[in-house]
């Protein structure tokens, strides 16, 4: 049996590591995910795990690092956040065009300018189109859980891509919460051994890799590169479900809180949606058909199954927790509005941007936002499409 | 070059290469703008060019002897030139243009005629 523990998220992704035990973690520290590395080092001064850690000069030479110790056919881990996310944009798309399961946690955090080290979606969101699978995850048992199942659904031979495991910055990352630690032992089963498919140790089958390909190359691999994202969606509904079946917690692409008959819908990702769930809690004690549609698995994008769930809706607003920055709004925005073009529903749906560096969502905010959807199903009316959740000063 | 071009399904993921030494397949002198020229007369046979040719386009003959420049290969890109430690120089650059319809042995006699 697993025991409670009281940790923040970052202990609960740094208990996870140790769990699985990866043979290269290459990282460098970075608020607020620092205290991952730093725990995970102390395990290991302590014995408790032989990972080589390597402790390099940047984040570019920590993914790239990864990349290496991966394609010599270790398990590698990471972590990092934000700026340092950033950094690793070039070496982000050059793991996963190498087709390498590393899996690395983010601690999800403002991008600057101006500076600032606390929560939003800022990183993972600008690096949502590297060819990376991508969880988010509400709290810190899902933090543990996603990094387990992160391993598993990577290193499945039709994906062989690799995953990042988002938990938000201070809100997830340094806040105790009470969460379930499974046997280190139960855990091991669970990922089992890594079988590397060309790595480069095996001087008895030399490989190449990270080879050029031109024009008449490239394309071909970049389209078996997105088979391989995309086969991902299944195999995180079937790792989900033997996760669940082995520690009790189920998972699957996506999670609805009283979604079935629900007219007022609120789509969101990370730690927003545990407000957001009481909110509903409340709305519903008082009659109000309130229900939330929470996002676990953004990359690959399951739109088809998302919008499935949407169709009772009357009215729909999603929040991204990050700056549309000149698209018509948030990235969840255009992939949820795009993915309804598709099905039946017609019901309008607007986009709030929350929570930027850090700022605070309360759960009179999240009201706030149930208000104006049911006020649109009254009136027919969209006064705005796009809007801005606890920002002073009216939005326009 | 006779290669397959294989589909979207058929390339080994990752662009991973098994064959190693595949390189052989690709002949890399067209793209060359100068050509360096060898002078067998001065070469004090260091192999100076043979470690450092990123293009393993030094021919070495069965003694282990400096033996030419392999063209199928050579990029042109004078490393071996900026190398060459004897005096006068036993590698010099020309341009290909100066090379086109001539023998090795003709462009050695233009190009070192002054040094001998």
């Amino acid at each position: 049996m697993g025991k409670k523990v009281a940790l923040t998220g970052n202990e609960a992704a740094a208990h996870a590591i140790r769990q699985i035990n990866p043979d290269v973690i290459a990282a460098f520290p970075i608020t607020p995910s620092t205290p991952i590395p730093q725990t995970v080092a102390q395990f290991i001064a302590d014995g408790e795990m032989d990972t080589e850690l390597v402790t390099v000069e940047s984040e570019h030479s920590a993914m790239s690092a990864c990349i290496g110790a991966a394609a010599a056919g270790g398990r590698v881990m990471t972590a990092t956040s934000a700026n340092g996310y950033a950094l690793m944009w070039e070496m982000l798309y050059i793991a996963s065009g190498m087709r390498l399961p590393i899996v690395m946690a983010v601690v999800a955090r403002a991008l600057s300018s101006p500076l600032n080290i606390h929560g939003d979606h800022s990183d993972i969101m600008g690096g949502r189109d590297t060819g990376w699978i991508q969880l988010i995850s509400e709290n810190s048992q899902e933090a543990y859980d996603n990094i387990i199942q992160a391993v598993k659904i990577a290193e499945n031979k039709n994906v062989m891509t690799p995953a990042l495991v988002a938990q938000d910055g201070f809100n997830t990352s340094h806040t105790i919460e009470i969460w379930e630690l499974e046997e280190d032992k139960k855990v091991k089963e669970f990922i089992g051994e890594y079988q590397p498919l060309y790595p480069m140790l095996n001087t008895d089958e030399p490989v190449t890799h990270g080879a050029w390909a031109p024009p008449n190359w490239y394309f071909e691999h970049k389209m078996n590169q997105l088979r391989g994202l995309l086969d991902a969606k299944d195999v995180v509904e079937k790792v989900g479900k033997e996760f669940g079946d082995v520690f009790g917690r189920h998972y699957g692409l996506y999670e609805t809180y009283k979604l079935d008959d629900a007219e007022y819908v609120i789509v969101a990702a990370g730690s927003v949606c545990g407000t957001t769930k009481d909110v509903i809690d409340t709305l519903r004690e008082n009659g109000v058909k309130a229900g939330l549609l929470k996002i676990r698995l953004f990359r690959p994008f399951p739109y088809k199954e998302l919008a499935d769930t949407l169709q009772s809706a009357k009215a729909i607003a999603v929040l991204d927790r990050v700056s549309p920055a000149g698209a018509q709004g948030g990235p969840l925005f255009t992939e949820i509005r795009s993915a309804l073009y598709d099905t039946q529903t017609r019901a309008p749906i607007v986009n709030y941007t929350y929570g930027l560096g850090g700022r605070d969502t309360q759960p009179r905010h999240i009201n706030s936002v149930f208000e104006t959807l049911k006020r649109i199903v009254e009136t027919g009316k969209v006064e705005k499409q796009f809007d801005c959740l606890n920002l002073r000063g009216e939005w326009r | 070059m006779a290669e397959k071009l294989l589909n979207w399904d058929e390339v080994l993921i990752g662009g991973t290469i098994k064959d190693p030494g595949n390189s052989k397949q690709y002949e890399t002198g067209s793209w060359r703008v100068e050509r360096p020229v060898w002078n067998p007369d001065t070469c004090i046979q260091c192999m100076f060019c043979w470690v450092y040719c990123p293009d393993s386009a030094i021919k070495v003959d069965e003694n282990g002897k400096m033996a030419g420049i392999d063209y199928t290969f050579c990029k042109g890109c004078g490393i071996c030139v900026e190398q060459c430690p004897s005096k006068p120089k036993s590698l010099k650059m020309i341009l290909e243009s100066q090379a086109k319809g001539k023998t090795e042995e003709e462009l050695r006699k233009e190009v070192f005629s002054s040094e001998k």
